[in-house]
């Protein structure tokens, strides 16, 4: 299910402003990745050039290759939508669909891609709430909105919804910025399980949160205001942590700067 | 003193005057504003009842002399809420459509710059010039009948900036983040449209669509010239003159005696009724559709 990610000399551009520069990376199965860096770097553009939903945003293009397994996702016969079913998604703000039921927003990317019975359905959503360690929280109330639950247990319903369309990646950007530390806590132990059988990418500004979730660590920086975010190194997240080849690593983890 | 120490300072007096005048002036015009709509309300109810009665609701004014009391508007009910049905029908599909168009794929462009340009000189044409064009277009130039279909026709035009302009706002509103969750999904831009952009703004654009028939359901000028008059049932708005309830009030009230006069009113209450029930109805849809609902 897991699959491996390899970036290539990726520039992602919003209109002229060049964003990104130059990134290349392997992103391996089964694993998560951490991407930390000052605001700004582009971390989160870059993530989202993995599954195709930075070119959502007017203007915005990429040049550059990215490889899951042996396909490029912008190759020219691509579809974009097949991608984003593929490589899945986690926003910085919970956002189940407001107008749907919890049982409908983890429901939602099956039934508005495909014809599944009842059955299925059920069976896929209460197995997508157990993996996101909802299920015992929302079972009696699965027909009530999604948005009447906290911020972390929507947060964690976003999730589902996102592994209920079994992606092979799952990005998530900055999954625990808008949560309490219990929310955080149970979103991290979640990405830990979810690790078996899926390639997790994680933005964070919580370096606490990338030493204690990530195996790989990528740091971004960018040389200055206006200049494109350059990846700078990436490494196994013990090594960035403790030992790290950079100064500039050395200097953003310290606290020194960002 | 603490005020020194801290440098707060007690509120002046200055701006309690202020304060109070103000406050006075938002009350004042609050009710210089309410009084012509409690008047409106007050005379239409104390002169409609007299003639508000089951006759008046079911039977048309055919070969109801011009002295003679009795006769009703059911010929122009009926004309009403078929022609407001069908301008309904032409306008609220087009001006969704183009709403959607212009919130979700336009984005800025020349084409959605020129449309929006357009559906705002739109809001600005006179209800009469509706009427023309449509007898002019339709009436004069295709030699069609005068029909309840012609007058839903320059009925839509009026119709249709207004619910553009009001579905826009309503899918504006829509976080972004709702349809970046749905294109994260794998799912289509023209399903996230279907099944997320538009339940969500479902309500709002409810509202707008009401607001809108409700301006049109008392057009006078623009069915004068497209539906005619007609002192009998019409029920197919396809073809021939049909009435409408503002023509009604236009015609009865134009006569000289008294029973005329009182059929006037009580067609105006009667057509203050029907759009509070529309309105109602829709309130109903909005709220049995709302997910607040279903939450309690």
């Amino acid at each position: 299910m897991a699959k491996q990610i390899e970036v290539s000399g990726l520039d992602a551009y919003y209109g002229a402003h060049k964003a990104i520069e130059g990134i290349t990376m392997t992103i391996e199965p089964r694993t998560v990745t951490a991407f930390i860096g000052p605001s700004g770097c582009g971390k989160s553009t870059f993530l989202r050039t993995l599954n195709r939903m930075h070119e959502v945003v007017p203007g915005a293009r990429v040049e550059g290759k990215v490889r899951l397994e042996d396909q490029d996702l912008y190759g020219p016969d691509v579809d974009p939508v097949s991608v984003r079913r593929t490589i899945g998604m986690v926003f910085q703000r919970p956002n189940p669909f407001p107008t749907m039921s919890i049982y409908d927003n983890v429901a939602a990317g099956l039934r508005l891609n495909g014809r599944f019975s009842r059955s299925e359905l059920d069976g896929i959503v209460e197995s997508s709430l157990k993996g996101a360690n909802l299920w015992n929280e929302v079972k009696d109330r699965l027909n009530k909105p999604g948005s009447g639950l906290s911020g972390g247990q929507q947060q964690r319903l976003c999730i589902a919804r996102a592994i209920a369309v079994r992606p092979q990646v799952l990005l998530m950007d900055e999954p625990c910025s808008a949560l309490d530390p219990i929310s955080t806590l149970a979103i991290e132990d979640l990405i830990s399980s979810l690790k078996q059988d899926y390639t997790i990418v994680i933005v964070t500004h919580n370096m606490q949160q990338a030493a204690r979730v990530s195996d790989k660590t990528a740091f971004f920086n960018l040389a200055g205001q206006g200049q494109p975010g350059k990846l700078i190194e990436m490494d196994d997240t013990s090594k960035i942590f403790t030992n790290p080849g950079q100064k500039a690593t050395e200097d953003y983890i310290t606290g020194r700067f960002g | 003193m603490t005020t020194v120490q801290t440098g707060i300072q007690p509120i002046s007096t200055s701006r309690r005057v202020k304060d109070r005048v103000v406050q006075a002036l938002v009350y004042l015009a609050f009710a210089i504003a309410v009084v012509p709509l409690l008047s409106v309300l007050w005379l239409v109810v104390k002169n409609g009842l007299a003639r508000f009665d089951l006759e008046f609701l079911t039977h048309s004014m055919r070969n109801i002399g011009a002295r003679d009391a009795g006769g009703g508007a059911y010929h122009a009910i009926i004309g009403t809420l078929e022609q407001v049905l069908f301008a309904s029908l032409i306008a609220v599909p087009i001006g969704l459509l183009t709403a959607v168009y212009l919130v979700e794929y336009g984005s800025g462009g020349r084409l959605s710059r020129w449309i929006s340009f357009f559906v705002d000189v739109m809001t600005g044409v006179p209800s009469v010039v509706s009427g023309l064009f449509v007898l002019a277009f339709w009436v004069l130039a295709l030699g069609m009948p005068f029909s309840g279909f012609a007058g839903a026709m320059a009925l839509s035009i009026l119709m249709m900036p207004v619910v553009v302009r009001s579905a826009e706002e309503m899918l504006r509103l829509v976080p972004n983040d709702l349809r970046e969750a749905s294109y994260a999904l794998g799912v289509p831009k023209w399903r996230t449209i279907v099944k997320v952009v538009l339940p969500t703004a479902f309500t709002g654009i409810v509202t707008g669509v009401m607001l809108a028939v409700a301006r049109v359901a008392g057009e006078t000028a623009p069915l004068l010239l497209t539906v005619f008059f007609t002192d009998s049932i019409n029920n197919n708005p396809f073809n021939g003159p049909q009435m409408g309830l503002p023509l009604y009030v236009f015609d009865q009230a134009g006569r000289p005696t008294d029973t005329a006069i009182d059929r006037a009113w009580t067609g105006a209450l009667t057509l203050i009724l029907i759009v509070m029930l529309l309105n109602l109805v829709a309130r109903l849809i909005a709220w049995w559709r709302s997910p607040a609902k279903r939450g309690s």
